[in-house]
Order: C-alpha cells, then sequence, then structure tokens
C-alpha cells in the first residue's frame, strides 16, 4: 500500500522551456540524466528503485515540442503532443486515420490523458524480468530470464530476437511506420530517422529501445502528406478489452486504384524487440487485387523467419491472421 | 561552552560555505525529512537541491494554496499529506487503478504519476472541489452517485466520480458504451462496474437537464 515511505528516491529537477536548453541539460548530465515526458514509463522505473537518475531534465514546458503545425508536405507534431490530442485532431483523423485510431489504443483516458506521442514510441520495453531489475542482458548483465527453459514468456518475441526476447509495447509505432512518419531528433545537431529506422534491435543495442543516446531528444514527429486519405486498417489485440498493451497489433496502409493494389505499407508490433516492417509483404501485395489468395499470401509470408519460444507460438498464427486482415480490408 | 565545542569540529569537516548550505537545506527539509526517507544523507552536497522543498503556488479548487514541495513528490503525496485533501486515494501508486484521479485544467489524469513541480500555473480539481463552495451543492456526478448508489466500499468511488465529472463535462450525450470506455482508466475491486455505469448514466442525463 501506497504511503508516504514510498516516496520516489530523490533528484534534482530542472524544467527547461527550449530544446536549446534541454539537450545543454542533457549534455551536462550523460549518463546520470533522464528526460522526462508523460511520466508513465518513468515513475514505475523510479518508484521501483530500478533507474536512479541524478538528474531529472522535464521537457514538459517546452511549448516549441508541443501541439500540431500544418505544413505543405504534411503534419508536423510535436513530441510532447498528449495521446487524446493526437486521437482527437481533425486532420489527424480524417487524413491520417490509423495514427488517430492506434493512439485511441494506447492503456486508459487518464494514460492518454498525459501520456505523449513521443514517450509512446520512445518507452521501454515492459518485459517484466527486465521491468523487475533482473540483472538480464538489457540491463547490463549477461544472461536472458525470459528465454531460460521454464522462463514465462507468452508476451516476448517471435522475430529479431539476439540473447533480449523482449517485444517493443508501442501501439503508435506501427502506424507511423505505415505512415512513413520522420522523427526528428536533436542533440545539438538536427537529425531525421525514418520511423522503421527510428527504432533498433538488440542486435545493434542491446541497451536501448530507439537510436536516441544519452543527449539525444525526440523533437517532433513529421507525417508525410503522402499516404494521407490511404485506406488504413489498424487493428491490435490484447488480452483485455481495454488498459492493456499488445499481444500483436498491425497497422498498414494502402493506396487503392479501383480494386487493385497500387502501393502499401505493412507493420506488425508485439512480435519483435522492436516494430516489424513488413517490406516484403508490400511487394508481394503491390500491383494486385486482394483476392483470397493473396490476403493468404501475404499472411505465410508475413510470418517466414519466426521462431516460437516455449509460450508464445500462438504469435505466428496471430500475426499470420492480422496480416490476412489487414489485405482483407481492401478486398473488393 | 559544548555548543561552542561542537561549532569547532563542524568548522574542521566543513567549508564555512557547505556548513550554511547544509543548515540552509536541513532547514527547509525538516518539516518532512524524517518520514520521507528512510536513510536521510541530507548534508551531502550531491544531494543538496535534490532534498530541499522549494515553495509552489498551486491552483487547487479554484484557491490558491502555497505549498513547500520536493522536486520528487508527486501531486497525489502533495494533496494527501501536505493540503489535507484526503479525498484522493492513493490504491496502487502506478497509474494503474485510477483511485487517485484528479482533474488537471479539467482533464482527468492520474495524481500518483505526476510531479507536483509539473503543474505550476495549472489548475488542480479533486473531489472535495466539486461541490458548491458556497451553497454545498452536490456537483451532478456526486448527484448521480446519491441516486443511484453505485458503489459498495467506495475506496475507488473518488475516482470514478473525477472521471465521470471529465466526461459528463466532454459530452453530456455520453452512450452507456462510450461510458465504458471513458471510465476504462479506473478499477473497481468490488467489480460494481453495472451500478457504477448506471451512476454515470445518470450523471449524463443530470447534465442535460442543469
Amino acid at each position: 500500500m501506497a504511503n508516504m515511505k514510498d516516496m520516489i528516491p530523490a533528484f534534482d529537477l530542472v524544467q527547461p522551456t527550449t530544446v536549446e536548453d534541454a539537450v545543454d541539460l542533457m549534455k551536462d548530465a550523460g549518463d546520470e540524466g533522464w528526460v522526462l515526458a508523460g511520466g508513465l514509463d518513468t515513475f514505475d522505473w523510479f518508484k521501483d528503485r530500478i533507474k536512479r537518475p541524478r538528474v531529472v531534465i522535464d521537457i514538459g514546458g517546452i511549448e516549441e515540442m508541443r501541439g500540431f503545425r500544418d505544413e505543405a508536405g504534411g503534419i508536423e507534431i510535436g513530441a510532447m503532443t498528449t495521446l487524446t490530442e493526437v486521437a482527437n485532431h481533425a486532420r489527424v483523423r480524417s487524413e491520417f486515420g490509423v495514427l488517430a485510431t492506434a493512439a485511441e489504443h494506447v492503456a486508459t483516458p487518464q494514460i492518454r490523458n498525459q501520456g505523449t506521442l513521443g514517450g509512446n514510441i520512445t518507452q521501454d520495453t515492459r518485459c517484466w524480468y527486465y521491468r523487475s531489475g533482473w540483472p538480464c542482458y538489457r540491463a547490463g548483465g549477461n544472461v536472458c530470464y525470459a528465454s531460460a527453459p521454464l522462463a514465462m514468456n507468452r508476451e516476448h518475441c517471435i522475430l529479431g530476437r539476439s540473447r533480449c526476447v523482449a517485444v517493443n509495447p508501442s501501439d503508435t509505432a506501427p502506424a507511423l511506420i505505415a505512415l512513413d512518419a520522420k522523427m526528428v531528433v536533436q542533440s545539438p545537431r538536427r537529425r531525421l530517422y525514418d520511423a522503421e529506422d527510428y527504432f533498433i534491435g538488440p542486435s545493434v543495442d542491446i541497451t536501448r529501445m530507439t537510436v536516441l543516446e544519452p543527449g539525444d531528444l525526440l523533437t517532433q514527429v513529421f507525417v508525410p502528406a503522402f499516404w494521407a486519405n490511404s485506406n488504413f486498417y489498424f487493428e491490435k489485440v490484447r488480452d483485455r478489452g481495454s488498459w492493456d498493451f499488445q499481444l500483436v497489433s498491425v497497422a498498414a496502409a494502402f493506396r487503392m486504384s479501383g480494386s487493385t493494389i497500387e502501393d502499401a505499407r505493412i507493420a506488425v508490433n508485439g512480435v519483435a524487440p522492436y516494430p516489424v516492417r513488413l517490406d516484403a509483404v508490400e511487394r508481394l501485395v503491390r500491383g494486385e487485387a486482394a483476392s483470397e489468395s493473396l490476403q493468404n499470401a501475404a499472411g505465410e509470408l508475413a510470418i517466414q523467419g519466426t521462431r516460437a519460444l516455449r509460450h508464445n507460438d500462438y504469435k505466428i498464427v496471430m500475426m499470420r491472421n492480422l496480416v490476412r486482415r489487414a489485405v482483407r480490408s481492401v478486398a473488393a | 561552552m559544548h555548543d561552542v565545542e561542537s561549532v569547532g569540529v563542524l568548522e574542521k569537516k566543513y567549508s564555512r560555505r557547505t556548513f550554511i548550505k547544509g543548515v540552509i537545506a536541513t532547514g527547509a527539509t525538516v518539516s518532512s525529512a524524517n518520514y520521507l526517507f528512510r536513510g536521510p544523507n541530507i548534508l551531502g552536497a550531491a544531494t543538496l537541491q535534490s532534498t530541499t522543498e522549494r515553495l509552489l503556488t498551486l491552483t487547487v479548487n479554484g484557491q490558491e494554496r502555497r505549498v513547500d514541495v520536493l522536486p520528487n513528490e508527486t501531486l497525489a503525496m502533495t494533496l494527501r499529506y501536505k493540503l489535507n485533501l484526503t479525498g484522493t486515494k492513493l490504491g496502487c501508486d502506478r497509474a494503474e487503478c485510477g483511485a487517485c484521479t484528479v482533474l488537471v485544467d479539467g482533464v482527468n489524469q492520474y495524481s500518483c504519476s505526476i510531479l507536483t513541480h509539473q503543474l505550476r500555473g495549472r489548475s488542480v480539481t479533486t473531489i472535495e472541489g466539486l461541490e458548491n463552495a458556497d451553497t454545498g451543492e452536490l456537483s451532478v456526478v456526486q448527484q448521480a452517485v446519491m441516486d443511484e448508489g453505485g458503489f459498495q466500499c467506495a475506496f475507488c468511488a473518488p475516482g470514478f466520480v473525477m472521471s465521470m465529472t471529465a466526461m459528463v463535462a466532454n459530452n453530456p450525450n455520453v452512450t452507456r458504451e462510450e461510458a465504458r470506455v471513458a471510465l476504462s482508466g479506473n478499477l473497481c475491486r468490488c467489480a460494481d462496474y453495472d451500478k457504477i455505469l448506471n451512476c454515470a448514466m445518470r450523471a449524463a442525463e443530470l447534465a442535460r437537464s442543469v
């Protein structure tokens, strides 16, 4: 039971109001710094005493990182825009519906009111061995508790494992990949990443989920107009009807010409330590009509190379079926 | 004599500057440090800023409240332990149960998972602020809960009432299905969800007739 003794361990709190100041403060703090956005990933770590930074940099006061900016080539969304704002924004809803739908599927209303788009895609994995403070590979140790013989790994990965078998928990990440979004990172140099390159697997760096290194700040997400008003599909399968992370989710965008798929982008999440873009499936469906045989072929192709752990072989079937359904959504 | 000797010992260990800073820090935290920290290291220079309360002016239930707040203090703690607004409950303290739900600028949020220092210049409403301050008249949601008797043990009730308040303010024409979604961030261990939804629908009805 929570009481006053459940105080978060002490830290220095700094509250910059510009991106420049934030980046400077992050540089000063180095490895001992922690960026606080919505806080819904952060405070669990702090309260459980697993992460204990010396300096917390609260970026909630940076106005330029909030809200939406219409641009000719698309829409720029500040990383500190809340998920509720993303889900309710008129242009996002009408032109980039897959992102609004994905944001609507995150956790609970209170969390969407506080959680940010940047935080949702940058959050750490929810592997409970790791979250409970076990010294696994991702935490700097030399063992993976989730793939040990008696491990409970029903929610873990079927693709992309490399010592670590955790999955990316974000709902909006696959939607942003389907929309070919760009991530704007400031450090103080400004860099642009394609959405699918923003996420990294354990074979690249096992301690990080994204390209962000200490001192890097995700400031904006740019959604190009190219995929606006496409045929979108989003589905998230979870154990409960609300308030849960995905087991598997799929986000897809199809540009149609009559009943023919002219172009497509499809991404799944919950199957690997990073959201997976299915470019082979995209190539398969391009120029085809979404017949039943194409749906089946897309599903079978999607699961090539998957390998189940002891308790998660259902995810392979689930991934196959979700990709099938995504293609079926544009069937004549 | 004894006092003078003590000061002498201190002067050997600390520079004058560190000593003064230390005194300021202990002075500032004396009200809460004893029960906030299991192993307090108040004099350590590294934790100097982090254990110092700073005076904030918060707008709570329409009133300006001045309160000393630690950097690592959540809004729920400030409300319950410093402002004595204990209507806001702490259940899980992990943004999972919703018992601590309050309104920040009219939007329902978990007060266990936001730092009080993040709320400078924003307006907080707790369960205590719902009734009319002058007449004592209940809000539509409170009245609906009274009418329908929605809760069994009611530990979760303040959180639910705050979420319902945000819900009917957003959309008084809410359907039962929409209410289910709007209240999905609050848990009830007595599993009184059906009766709670009756309250929500009654609250929406009252809000429409106001």
